[in-house]
């Protein structure tokens, strides 16, 4: 293997949790709807993949379980916020708050313990060829469920009569409303998947990225997949594009820190934090195109007449 | 099948508005007893030991204040963000870059002592918190970029920064190698309140003039009625020929203030030095602190006495109970989440309606 | 296409409402109405704001559960639970707000009203061919936000007529449109009827009830009060129906020009759009004095809104003396100086910007007068007190000045119905005794007792020597209370014409940007 092929790989499992994150919050957002959640339900997601597969052993019941536990986690958000129509900013903070504490209790015994790792793809043949092999096809499955979910996104969203809907009730839910859309119902639907993404999300941080506990794992990463989908300007594939931007800072930082720069390697820590600034001045500097671009009844309140 | 119905009340509730962190607090309670009895605690004896118990002992009250003190300075400044509708949760790093800044003069120049110590240590500790909280109102207002991002990056930027400081140039030479600072000279120590009684310190009082002065800017001066009138729609706001850039950048100094001062004051009066990490988290649980007050000033004092008792019975529990204290954050969540939920009763009604006879059963 | 009439012919009518009642909490927003449409026939749903009718309406089409009451469609009982189950009955309906998505294509907009699935391409083609057939010329690939507000409807009745409907709700389709846009809209509903197909058109403008209509059915709160046919009737008799009594008619002496100073003068004021949807304006110039009221025409969305904002000062220009206030070089400064030079301002939209909805009404009333009347209401000096008790009484007597009906000592401003919190609203500047105000929409939702309160305090506020400048889509009351009218189209203004010299077919064509030499004043 050589060295690029290895970079490629790290920033590939970098980008993956980033990725899959965000597609779900940029589906949940275009429905109109601000979960600002996405760290707390991965956080969950997170410990409840860890603990499954300890207890069965299997990775892949750890990551359908870190699903669930996302999606069940963020109907929490969809009652509070689509049913008694709270604040969807403290809303969502609630449910990060609340899944750090609850991730940390839980995850208590699990500290230290060597995790589960989900096995990587080998096809015999296709892995060894080299240079192309590895990336290709030997990587772990939560990596080609990213790729595909990234395809399957972008078709629904643009391809699909449900995405056109979807859309529709993000842009302007009281025309949805008087057309006889249920809003209220697609956009729980919209929050689900969202809260199933962020949990397989921190399934693969707990199994494959460092197939072990720690608390607060997640470490911002759902925040900066929130930045991602304001980046990627609401679409699928510039999300997978500032996916894998991030993964490359993250994963570059690592290396001039083992390099030994000479940069205090917190300095190199702080720079994907950084870079998430950064990279959200840029985008947001041009008010008009931001806000032609962000769903026009985003975090908006909606309370159907009867 | 039943379903819930909600109807926009016409006129807010002001009945609504007085109950809704009481019903809260009340259903907080009854989710902790089922939580308990999944654990398999019972769960009086176990609210007892978390709510009532750390209350029984003079001390205790004395952590209470402790920790209550940069809970309620926090909050206090994010009342004024969150009715401005300027979303700053990155109060954890303000208090993070108060507690630095404020620590210059006791790590950089110990020598330097005198009674003129501490008032210029909190003096910089707000300027820190202010400097750090100009950057998302900057950007906010400068180049329209979210303030929730930005303000939440900074706080993973300040941990670490703290993080090199006390591992590198501002570690204590003598200190075996331990991550810290040197401890903070007596000059440089924010003093107890009753040192015979227990560890409060002035910090607390600090907390309480702010909330009155606080207070008495949001409900009885134009300043308050603009922050809340920009609040509540900038369109009206600037039609009212209010400025939300300017408001955004004054929201934003406060509250970065009263989180610096917060820092400086824990880490003057309840640590004596600076470490590595210097909060179990008080820039976050402020925001449930600021929300159970309902972003009433002199609510947030009552918030924050509960909020700290939270963390109290944390301790606690896990010392009678064995059930760990990290049981105090889930505790600290679910009281958020309801008192978002009882703040609805404000503006909504909630009817829940059986599906099969329509009739409608008149809720709370 | 006349497939509605059944075998019994005109004996069943198309539908038939029975004691159709609507409660809202303790609101009966419709209380036991009986309609009959007949197939082939235009019929009119008259009545004022808040009589009803949006109500009645959304309950035949299914947006909402009528509390009792039944509808018969075509002779058979039916309870329409979902606009889906009403268009597949065969009601289509064209909302007068309308019910598009500004950030879709034409083409995806009417795709999300039909229920069956076709490719978005085969849309497009119905939709363009449905277009020609009836006049209709839309582009199904234009993003619905970048197009005017006649394009819109436009794209709402081809929507409603791809779904080949028995009967089409039309409600208040004129109020947007030029008076030629309208006659062409109802050479397209003529022969919509000559096909056989029924509509129920609701308006409050009566000469085209009059016209176009067979037969109409007038609400008054809430309950039918008289069925008539209309082309049998006056105006005048249409609306004593309406409001149940008769009308005031607004006393307006001729204006005396007695001092020609200019109070607000706008020089070449133009501006680049501001937001995703917005219209940029192009170099506009008025000049108004003292003692008139200058009407402003113009279908929504051309500009109208931005103009206001530009004199207001809730936009500042680059060059002071792009705006100018009672002489004062006045584009570089905000709205409140500019309500220090005596200007005052009522904007369109009344909750979200003239003013706070959740907020009390002494708080909406401090909201635009906190700089101009900073003696009165603020105390306590640099710390700048609120001062309740001068608030209370200040309101107290806006309300009895403007009779605004409250159910609470100050409740908030959402609590008030429209026609109250626009009389609020408009007391609270005229309370001030401003020597010139500007007013956007100022009777838009009100309901006509309130709407004749309020034109008569702007006409009195002009004949006592201030300039009134009314931006309006309501040209009957631009004639009834202008001095001088101008018309809007895509962000300019056209020359303004003495109303002895204006016709309604003048400012038709003013509107519609056809009339480039009409400024002869």
């Amino acid at each position: 293997m050589t060295m690029f092929e290895a970079i490629l790989l790290t920033v590939a499992t970098a980008a993956t949790p980033l990725l899959i994150a965000a597609l779900g919050e940029l589906v949940v957002e275009r429905s109109g709807v601000l979960n600002l959640g996405v760290e707390g339900m991965m956080v969950m997601g997170a410990v409840t993949g860890f603990a499954v597969a300890q207890y069965t052993g299997s990775a892949w019941l750890g990551m359908f379980a870190a699903i669930l536990a996302g999606a069940a986690f963020s109907l929490l958000f969809g009652f509070l916020t689509l049913t008694l129509i709270t604040n969807q900013v403290a809303t969502g903070l609630a449910l990060t708050l609340l899944g750090l504490g609850a991730s940390a209790m839980i995850g208590e015994s699990f500290v230290g313990l060597p995790g589960v790792r989900m096995d990587s793809l080998y096809i015999q043949g296709l892995t060894d060829i080299p240079y192309v092999g590895k990336v290709l096809f030997g990587q772990d499955p939560i990596f080609y469920i990213s790729i595909l979910l990234t395809i399957g996104v972008a078709w629904f969203l643009f391809r699909t009569r449900a995405g056109l809907t979807l859309r529709a009730v993000g842009d302007n839910h009281t025309s949805a409303h008087a057309l006889g859309v249920p809003v209220v119902r697609i956009r729980y639907l919209a929050v689900i998947f969202g809260g199933a993404c962020a949990g397989l999300a921190g399934a693969q941080l707990s199994l494959v990225y460092v197939p072990q506990w720690v608390e607060n794992m997640t470490s911002g990463r759902g925040w900066i997949a929130l930045a991602l989908v304001v980046f990627a300007s609401w679409r699928p594939w510039r999300i997978l594009a500032g996916a894998y931007l991030f993964g490359a800072v993250t994963i570059g930082q690592l290396h001039a820190q083992a390099l030994g720069i000479g940069v205090p390697s917190q300095f190199m820590s702080s720079l994907p934090y950084l870079a998430t600034i950064i990279v959200l001045v840029l985008i947001s500097r041009n008010k008009r195109l931001t806000l032609m671009n962000t769903p026009t009844s985003l975090g908006k309140p909606f309370v159907p007449d009867r | 099948m039943m379903r819930i119905e909600i109807v926009k009340r016409p006129q807010h509730s002001a009945l609504f508005s007085a109950l809704s962190p009481f019903i809260a607090l009340f259903l907080t309670l009854i989710a902790g007893a089922i939580l308990f009895s999944i654990l398999g605690k019972n769960p009086i004896s176990a609210l007892y030991s978390y709510f009532v118990e750390p209350l029984t002992e003079v001390w205790s009250i004395h952590e209470l204040l402790v920790k209550a003190a940069p809970l309620i300075l926090i909050a206090v400044g994010l009342s004024v963000c969150f009715l401005s509708n300027n979303w700053n949760i990155g109060a954890e790093g303000q208090f993070i870059a108060g507690g630095i800044a404020g620590s210059i003069l006791p790590v950089v120049f110990p020598d330097f002592q005198g009674w003129y110590v501490l008032p210029i240590m909190l003096l910089l500790g707000m300027a820190g918190g202010m400097a750090y909280a100009t950057i998302p109102a900057f950007l906010k207002v400068r180049f329209n970029t979210n303030e929730i991002l930005t303000s939440l990056m900074l706080v993973y930027v300040a941990q670490l920064f703290l993080d090199w400081l006390v591992r590198g140039p501002w570690r204590n030479p003598q200190g075996y190698n331990f991550p810290e600072t040197v401890q903070f000279s007596d000059s440089a120590i924010l003093p107890a309140i009753w040192p015979d009684s227990g560890r409060a310190h002035w910090g607390f009082a600090l907390a309480i003039i702010a909330a009155v002065v606080v207070w008495f800017m949001l409900s009885r001066t134009l300043n308050g009625f603009e922050i809340k009138v920009l609040g509540r729609s900038s369109r009206a706001g600037r039609f009212a020929g209010f400025s939300a850039g300017r408001l955004t950048f004054f929201a934003f100094l406060v509250s970065g203030a009263l989180a610096g001062l917060a820092g400086i004051a824990e880490v003057s009066g309840a640590v004596g030095q600076l470490r590595t990490s210097i909060s179990p988290g008080y820039g976050f649980t402020a925001i449930i602190v600021a929300f159970l007050g309902r972003l009433n000033p002199l609510g947030i004092i009552a918030a924050g006495l509960v909020l700290a008792l939270s963390y109290l019975g944390g301790e606690a529990a896990q010392i009678s109970l064995g059930i760990s204290e990290k049981s105090a954050r889930i505790f600290q969540g679910i009281i958020l989440f309801f008192v978002l939920a009882s703040d609805s009763l404000i503006y909504y009604r909630i009817r829940i309606v059986s599906r099969l006879s329509d009739t409608a059963l008149k809720g709370a | 296409m006349t497939g509605t009439i059944t075998k019994d012919g005109s004996e069943i009518p198309l539908l038939e409402a029975e004691k159709l009642t609507k409660i809202f909490g303790t609101l009966k927003a419709c209380d036991g109405i009986d309609l009959k449409i007949g197939t082939g026939e235009i019929h009119a749903l008259l009545g004022e704001n808040g009589a009803g009718k949006s109500t009645l309406v959304k309950m035949l089409f299914g947006a909402l559960q009528p509390t009792s009451g039944d509808i018969a469609w075509k002779g058979e009982r039916f309870t329409v639970t979902s606009p889906a189950m009403g268009r597949s009955l065969g009601i289509g309906m064209v909302f007068q707000h309308f019910s598009l998505f500004d950030a879709l294509t034409a083409a995806e907009n009417i795709a999300l009203s039909l229920d069956e699935k076709s490719p978005l391409d085969t849309i497009a083609t119905r939709a363009r061919e449905i277009g020609q057939t009836y006049g209709l010329p839309v582009d199904p690939d234009a993003l619905v936000g970048d197009l005017s507000v006649g394009e819109r409807q436009r794209i709402e009745i081809i929507r409603c007529l791809l779904q080949n409907p028995d009967l089409i709700i039309l409600d208040e389709p004129t109020s947007v449109l030029t008076p030629q846009e309208a006659d062409l809209l109802f050479v397209t509903l003529e022969r919509l009827r000559s096909e056989g197909k029924s509509i129920l058109y609701i308006s409050h403008r009566l000469e085209e009830v009059r016209r176009l209509c067979d037969r109409a059915t007038v609400l008054r709160h809430g309950k039918v009060v008289g069925q008539c046919d209309p082309r049998t009737q006056t105006a005048a008799s249409l609306a004593r129906m309406m409001v149940g009594n008769d009308i005031h008619v607004i006393e307006r002496l001729p204006a005396e020009w007695t001092d020609r100073i200019p109070l607000v003068e706008v020089n070449g004021l133009s501006q680049r759009p501001r937001g995703p949807f917005s219209v940029a304006l192009h170099d506009i110039s008025l000049s108004i004095n003292g003692g008139e009221i200058l009407g402003i025409a113009g279908v929504a969305g051309n500009g109208q809104g931005e103009l206001f904002e530009a004199i207001s000062g809730e936009v500042l220009q680059e060059r002071p003396h792009v705006v100018r206030i009672r002489g004062t070089d006045a584009g570089r400064i905000g709205i409140s100086a500019r309500r220090r030079l005596g200007a005052a301002f009522v904007p369109e939209e009344r909750l979200g910007h003239g003013a706070v909805p959740d907020m009390s009404l002494t708080n909406n009333l401090l909201l635009s007068r906190h700089s101009t009347d900073r003696k009165m209401f603020l105390t306590g000096g640099v710390l700048k007190l609120v001062s309740e008790s001068s608030l209370a009484s200040a309101a107290k007597r806006i309300v009895t000045q403007m009779d605004v009906r409250k159910s609470a000592e100050n409740p908030d401003a959402s609590a008030l119905s429209g026609g109250n919190l626009q009389k609020f609203l408009i007391g609270r500047e005229l309370d001030r005794n401003p020597s010139v105000i500007v007013v956007n929409q100022p009777t838009w939702g009100v309901d006509a007792g309130a709407a004749a309160h309020i034109r008569q305090a702007l006409v009195d506020l002009a004949r006592s020597g201030s300039a009134v400048i009314v931006i309006s889509q309501d040209l009957d009351e631009l004639f009834e209370i202008s001095d001088r009218i101008a018309a809007m189209v895509h962000g300019r203004l056209s020359e303004s014409v003495p109303i002895e010299a204006m016709t309604m077919e003048r400012v038709g064509l003013m509107m519609g940007g056809a009339d480039a030499t009409a400024g002869a004043a």
